[in-house]
């Protein structure tokens, strides 16, 4: 039997209540939600390619991509439009991906994995090395605007409404993709790559396009994070950032596109709290919060969520 | 009659090792044939490559006129041409019915029968899916997750899986194996009475000799990667290669299928 599906209802009622918040919000919230934003949106393209099976440690690549896209456009050419930079984002993103997926497809497991560090690792070893592109000190992006018109004083505010109308466009697209036909069968690829070859689809080309779409949101999420932190600079490709999204992942589970936002989140806060009060300790605190919920929520924070719904135990929905 | 399937000078070598050779057929479409032959006389490796999980090293096989020789699995499923297998390919973590919607799903993506991000789950599928659950026999077994079905049932899964991909032809890979000898005749009355019902053409592998000569219009005896004799069931059941080398061979194996069935 067909189920009611209500999380289109839900994305939109959850982004509603965040744009009222955020008028009330201090401005250094809104910078990290709009900085945990720009990481959701990564998460939810790992949340498609986990759901096939793959974990891939060099999404920073493409996040780098997004980034350097913005930051690139302005410095040499003066262009500070929002809405063209994050079409230039997701563009730079899904192009990388394009590219690196034609090898990326092929693999799984851990040399998928590895495979996928290995591309981010010489991304940034190039932007490191490259003085055009900022070297280790990176660029500083020029003040955005929005079809022509400058936010000064409501600066962060502005970046807060336009991360989360964008997440929340996102988490529908994500979630339409992941209901249609080659969303859902990405999943069993997982599980059974032959029978799916033998329902007359090619899981290679699949593999690929579900690898662009995580480039793409990988790339918003660089651009968000731009927009936000006024900067880029080689770190936005170093493997630890992309570990950074697998940690996100694990701890937000892959049961719904809105737990990208609910871990993202999460991990902020963590992240933030433990860098203030125990500066030289924040890392034991993250790996300490990872343990935990491995330990305790194997399907991630969403499993809470899943459970008090009645749902599977580890909120997992395949 | 017109061949469906056409196929000449069949070969597969790994290595020195020669799995098949010489293999020469023409299959007319409403056929069902039986293959038989002892382990490791190639009979899998030629349903491997006539259904692109291997590549021949040397010869054609043609389907419906046109050259299909080392075309890929999906790009067979998508003319028609598809095969079940000796162990059930099914989804485990998903359910009967979910296993036989994706199938759906995937056969109108192919045939561009969905707008673009048309969910999966829509009315027109879930009754197409329920007609084929009932057709096999598994519409009680619809919300059992597929990885906890008895082995006959999840043979039947998978056959009901690559049915939906709307074939003309179908190779079956030891429908029956698994299955307890007291259920294999009427897990292919199912299986048969379904293919036949809806005009697929279908080549069986199969060691149970009542079973051949009870549902195959046609026999391919295997000996050595070749076909040795290839007729009606009481034609190459005649034949004294295949008594001698087959016949005897399988009659032993169904004796200890029927031992362990009882123990």
């Amino acid at each position: 039997m067909m189920t009611s599906d209500r999380t289109i209802p839900t994305i939109t009622i959850v982004a509603a209540l965040a744009l009222v918040l955020g008028f009330v919000l201090p401005e250094w919230v809104l910078f990290l939600s709009n900085v945990a934003i720009g990481k959701a949106l990564v998460v939810l393209g790992l949340l498609l390619l986990w759901r096939c099976g793959v974990v891939p440690f060099g999404q920073a690549l493409f996040f780098a991509g997004g980034g350097y896209g913005v930051g690139l456009l302005g410095h040499y050419y003066g262009i500070t439009d929002i809405f063209i930079l994050t079409i230039v984002a997701a563009a730079v993103g899904g192009g990388l991906s394009a590219l690196a997926g034609f090898l990326l497809a092929r693999y799984r497991g851990i040399f998928f994995t590895m495979l996928s560090m290995a591309f981010s690792m010489i991304l940034y070893g190039v932007l490191v090395k490259t003085e055009a592109l900022g070297s280790t000190d990176g660029i500083g992006l020029k003040r955005i605007t929005v079809l022509g018109w400058q936010p000064e004083e409501q600066f962060e505010l502005a970046m807060y409404i336009y991360a989360v109308l964008l997440g929340m466009i996102c988490a529908v697209l994500m979630h339409v993709y992941l209901q249609s036909v080659p969303g859902r069968l990405s999943e069993p690829i997982r599980g059974n790559e032959v029978r799916v070859e033998y329902m007359g689809m090619s899981v290679q080309r699949l593999m690929h396009i579900n690898l662009i779409i995580a480039g793409i949101f990988a790339g918003l999420g660089g651009a968000v994070t731009a927009f936000s932190v006024g900067h880029i600079d080689p770190e936005m490709a170093y493997w630890t950032t992309s570990g950074g999204f697998v940690f996100i992942t694990i701890l937000a589970g892959t049961g719904s596109v809105l737990a990208p936002f609910l871990g993202a989140v999460i991990f902020e806060v963590i992240r933030t709290l433990a860098f203030s009060y125990v500066p030289d300790y924040w890392q034991i605190i993250l790996g300490g919060a990872l343990l935990l919920s491995i330990f305790f929520l194997p399907g991630g924070l969403w499993s809470l969520i899943a459970m008090a719904k009645g749902g599977k135990k580890n909120g997992l929905n395949y | 009659m017109d061949s469906i399937i056409e196929i000449t000078n069949l070969e597969k070598s790994f290595g020195s090792v020669v799995a098949a050779r010489d293999i020469n057929l023409k299959v007319s479409a409403g056929q069902v044939i039986g293959i038989i032959g002892a382990n490791g006389a190639g009979k899998t490796t030629f349903v491997n490559m006539v259904t692109g999980y291997l590549k021949p090293s040397s010869g054609e096989i043609r389907y419906q006129g046109r050259d299909i020789t080392g075309l890929a699995p999906e790009e067979l499923t998508r003319i028609g041409l598809t095969r079940s297998f000796q162990i059930a390919q099914v989804f485990p973590a998903l359910n009967t019915r979910d296993n036989v919607l994706m199938a759906v799903g995937a056969t109108d993506k192919f045939r561009g029968r969905t707008r673009f991000l048309e969910p999966l789950s829509t009315p027109e599928r879930y009754a197409k899916t329920a007609r084929i659950l009932e057709e096999y026999d598994l519409g009680s077994h619809a919300l059992q997750i597929a990885g906890e079905l008895p082995q006959g049932l999840r043979k039947l899964l998978d056959i009901a899986m690559a049915v939906a991909s709307e074939p003309s032809v179908i190779l079956l890979d030891e429908p029956t194996s698994g299955v307890s000898v007291s259920a294999k005749f009427e897990t292919m009355d199912k299986i048969i009475g379904a293919l036949k019902a809806n005009e697929i053409t279908a080549l069986f592998v199969e060691h149970d000799m009542d079973i051949v000569a009870r549902y195959a219009d046609r026999v391919l005896a295997f000996v050595d990667g070749t076909i040795i004799a290839d007729g009606t069931p009481d034609h190459v059941f005649s034949d004294i290669r295949v008594r001698e080398l087959i016949v005897g061979e399988v009659i032993e194996r169904a004796k200890a299928d029927r031992e362990e069935d009882n123990a």
